[in-house]
């Protein structure tokens, strides 16, 4: 009994102190550069950013693979702000997420060439050659995919109105409470 | 059935709030005078939103068709009174979010002319049932008991139910209503009348009439209404909230439960509220749509509470202007009951077909109460009316646990907020309630709309293969077509070729390199044109914009 003890703990002992050593002998720097970025990065993950993770995200920036210092959404405008101050760059505008929207065709100005009608996966955009064209809004899902094809840029997105129909109570204001 | 056996049944749960009938059950039903404006909501009922038929400008008599349905379960809107149609707006309306919805806008000419084209029917119980149904359907009678279920679908249950009772809704279980009260009171004749006309339609042999205890001048006089009919009846019932709840009455009255999700069609019985009989009675007796309603106006911050005869479409200011306006301390207009209503953001909202109250509530009726922790007490559980569990439907509501919510049965809820009121935490359930349907529907429409999206990228992927497919075969026709014009036209005449220029200076090019070659050249010359056309569309839009940035 006294025996398993002893050795099982001796075991431990030399490899905890291996370990140990190991950690303190051959430790790689890492680039602080990367570990200040991931900390101002919310750490979800998301991957909205286009990169795996927060902390690629933050090794893309900091190794100049991308310049975009407004990639993080769920970081928001005072996350990308840090960021810009720590790398020393402007700052840049960003998305603010203001609910859903729809492309929308001024109509006066569409000149009817059909380039939007072809891109979009939907079919959602209705219109013949020269003639005016326009969005179905119900079926539009807001990729945005006709907007740069349009080459008199008379496409644009627009918020989803509000309507007794679509509306959703909110929560109870002091539901702070505990259940 | 006899009254004895019927009261003792019981449905489960339920409340007693204080009554406070006393501030108008004694004001008799008085007509309000025409007020300088009308805005007559297109959606006052349940389902889909009637579509306008008039147009700004048109003169309107009384009675016209001012929206038709816009489905099967809708109903149909009429002008209240003669005038011009000044405006289709989007106008505030009596709704918890406080938004807008498409409104026409009526300016009385004050002779109020009925459309002389409206006639009633001296012997309605010589119509058929199926005609009866079709001239409530065009008078646009919703259910009058708030909920404006278009009643035309009631009156005509699937062939397949029998109904072998109709229930008349008499309960007014709300606190603070007294217009089906005073309704029945003053004018009963009317609504056996309408009894008489919807027993016809339905064709069925038994009718109750359901009135609670806390009633009694409008028991007697019914009662005495009812004298001489072998066939209806009246039930006084013991007070208790909701048993104005269509569902909770039918159990009270019968016994009998309405399944889950099921329609009380399903048991045989078919319940109308009072005042919906006496508006079919005036629909098919004297051909006039449902144009006005009897509204309470009361609660303690009113000056004069009142049961006023309203035209569809009075805004709440002019009611309560009528009515002597609100004291200062007043801190909430409700519209409908105080169990059930919905307070009002503003009060420039119209009077619609299920206004049955406008309530002005001081703090010691409305006290704002903070919300605590569930104490799990169970207080909830035995109170509501539906035997569901509050507590969980509305914890999960809370933590947007939104799958959850069907698995608690949210959707059997009737909102009755028999289970706040008892709460001793004070926790808002109802209001829980509603955030977790509305938020529940919202993600079934997302969901829809998702399934729409893929249903419609796969077809356009398959529009394309198949534009594809096209393309190559008429290719390869053209490629045939070609091959075999030249093995036959070479030997006969050179010349004949249509377009060999290139072939013969190109040498020996294939007939469909050339094809290929000029489709590729009309493509190009197409691009060419589409892209002097965006030029000259962008030159024309930076000179209008450098010109309007000049002026």
């Amino acid at each position: 009994m006294i025996e398993a003890v002893l050795s099982m703990s001796g075991l431990a002992l030399a490899a905890g102190l291996g370990l140990g050593f190991a950690a303190k002998k051959f430790h790689v720097e890492g680039d602080p550069k990367v570990d200040g970025l991931t900390a101002l990065l919310p750490a979800t993950n998301c991957g909205n950013c286009g990169f795996p993770g927060c902390r690629p995200y933050a090794e893309a920036l900091a190794s100049g693979e991308t310049v975009n210092v407004g990639l993080c959404s769920p970081g928001g405008v005072e996350a990308m702000e840090k960021i810009a101050a720590m790398l020393g760059v402007a700052t840049v505008e960003m998305e603010v997420d203001t609910g859903p929207k729809v492309a929308f065709v001024r109509e006066e100005e569409c000149i009817g060439c059909t380039a939007c009608i072809k891109v979009c996966p939907v079919d959602a955009i209705i219109g013949a050659n020269k003639q005016s064209h326009t969005v179905v809004a119900d079926m539009c899902t807001a990729c945005k995919a006709c907007i740069e094809p349009c080459p008199v840029d008379c496409i644009d997105m627009v918020p989803v109105p509000v309507t007794p129909y679509s509306w959703v109570w909110n929560k109870p204001e002091n539901s702070a409470a505990l259940h | 059935m006899g009254i004895v056996a019927s009261v003792l049944k019981k449905f489960h749960g339920g409340v007693h709030p204080a009554g406070h009938k006393e501030l108008t059950e004694r004001c008799a039903i008085e007509s309000m005078p025409m007020p300088k404006r009308l805005v007559i909501p297109l959606h006052q009922h349940l389902g889909a939103p009637s579509e306008p038929v008039v147009k700004v400008g048109d003169k309107v008599f009384k009675g016209d068709l001012l929206g038709k349905e816009g489905g099967f379960v809708s109903a149909a809107v009429h002008a209240p009174t003669s005038g011009t149609v000044r405006e289709i707006l989007e106008h505030p309306i009596a709704h918890p979010s406080g938004l807008t919805m498409p409104c026409v806008v009526i300016e009385p000419d004050g002779q109020d002319t009925w459309n002389p084209q409206l006639k009633g029917v001296d012997d309605p119980l010589s119509l058929d049932p199926v005609d009866i149904r079709d001239r409530i359907k065009g008078a646009g009678i919703v259910g009058l008991g708030g909920a404006t279920f278009p009643s035309f679908i009631k009156m005509s249950p699937p062939r397949d139910k029998v109904v072998d009772l109709l229930l008349i809704n008499a309960v007014e279980c709300e606190p603070y209503l007294t217009c089906d009260a005073r309704l029945m009171e003053e004018r009963s004749r009317e609504v056996v009348e309408g009894i008489r006309i919807m027993l016809h339609a339905l064709q069925t042999k038994q009718c109750i009439i359901g009135i609670e205890a806390n009633k009694p001048a409008a028991i007697e006089i019914m009662q005495k209404a009812v004298a001489g009919e072998t066939n209806i009846q009246v039930v006084t019932l013991p007070v208790m909230y909701p048993q104005g709840a269509e569902k909770q009455l039918i159990e009270v009255v019968t016994g009998r439960q309405v399944p889950s999700k099921g329609l009380p069609v399903d048991i045989g019985v078919i319940v109308h509220n009072v005042a919906t009989a006496v508006a079919i009675r005036n629909a098919i007796q004297l051909g006039q749509p449902l144009l006005k309603r009897i509204v309470t106006v009361t609660g303690r911050g009113i000056v004069r509470p009142a049961n006023l005869e309203v035209l569809i479409g009075t805004l709440v200011d002019d009611v309560l202007a009528y009515c002597g306006g609100l004291k200062p301390d007043t801190v909430k207009v409700v519209m409908g009951g105080p169990m059930m209503g919905l307070a009002l953001y503003q009060t420039n909202v119209p009077v619609v077909k299920g206004t049955s109250g406008i309530l002005a509530l001081l703090r010691n009726e409305a006290p704002e109460s903070k919300e605590h922790v569930c104490i799990r007490c169970g207080s909830c559980v035995q109170a509501c009316p539906i035997q569901l569990v509050p507590c969980s439907m509305a914890w999960f509501a809370k933590t947007d646990q939104i799958d959850q919510l069907p698995g608690v049965d949210l959707f059997d809820c009737i909102e009755c907020g028999s289970c706040a009121y008892v709460c001793p935490a004070n926790i808002p359930l109802v209001h829980y309630f509603r955030y977790g349907k509305l938020s529940w529907q919202a993600k079934e429409r997302e969901n829809k709309k998702r399934e729409l999206t893929k249903q419609r990228t796969q077809s356009r992927e398959e529009r394309l293969a198949r534009e594809k497919e096209e393309k190559e075969r008429k290719k390869e026709e053209m490629k045939a077509k070609m091959a075999a014009k030249k093995s036959g036209g070479a030997a006969a005449d050179e010349k004949t070729e249509a377009k060999p220029a290139v072939n013969k200076t190109g040498s020996t090019k294939e007939p469909a390199a050339t094809e290929s070659k000029s489709g590729g050249d009309d493509k190009a010359t197409r691009a060419a044109k589409a892209a002097l056309a965006a030029k000259a569309a962008k030159a024309a839009k930076e000179a209008k914009s450098a010109q309007g940035s000049e002026s």
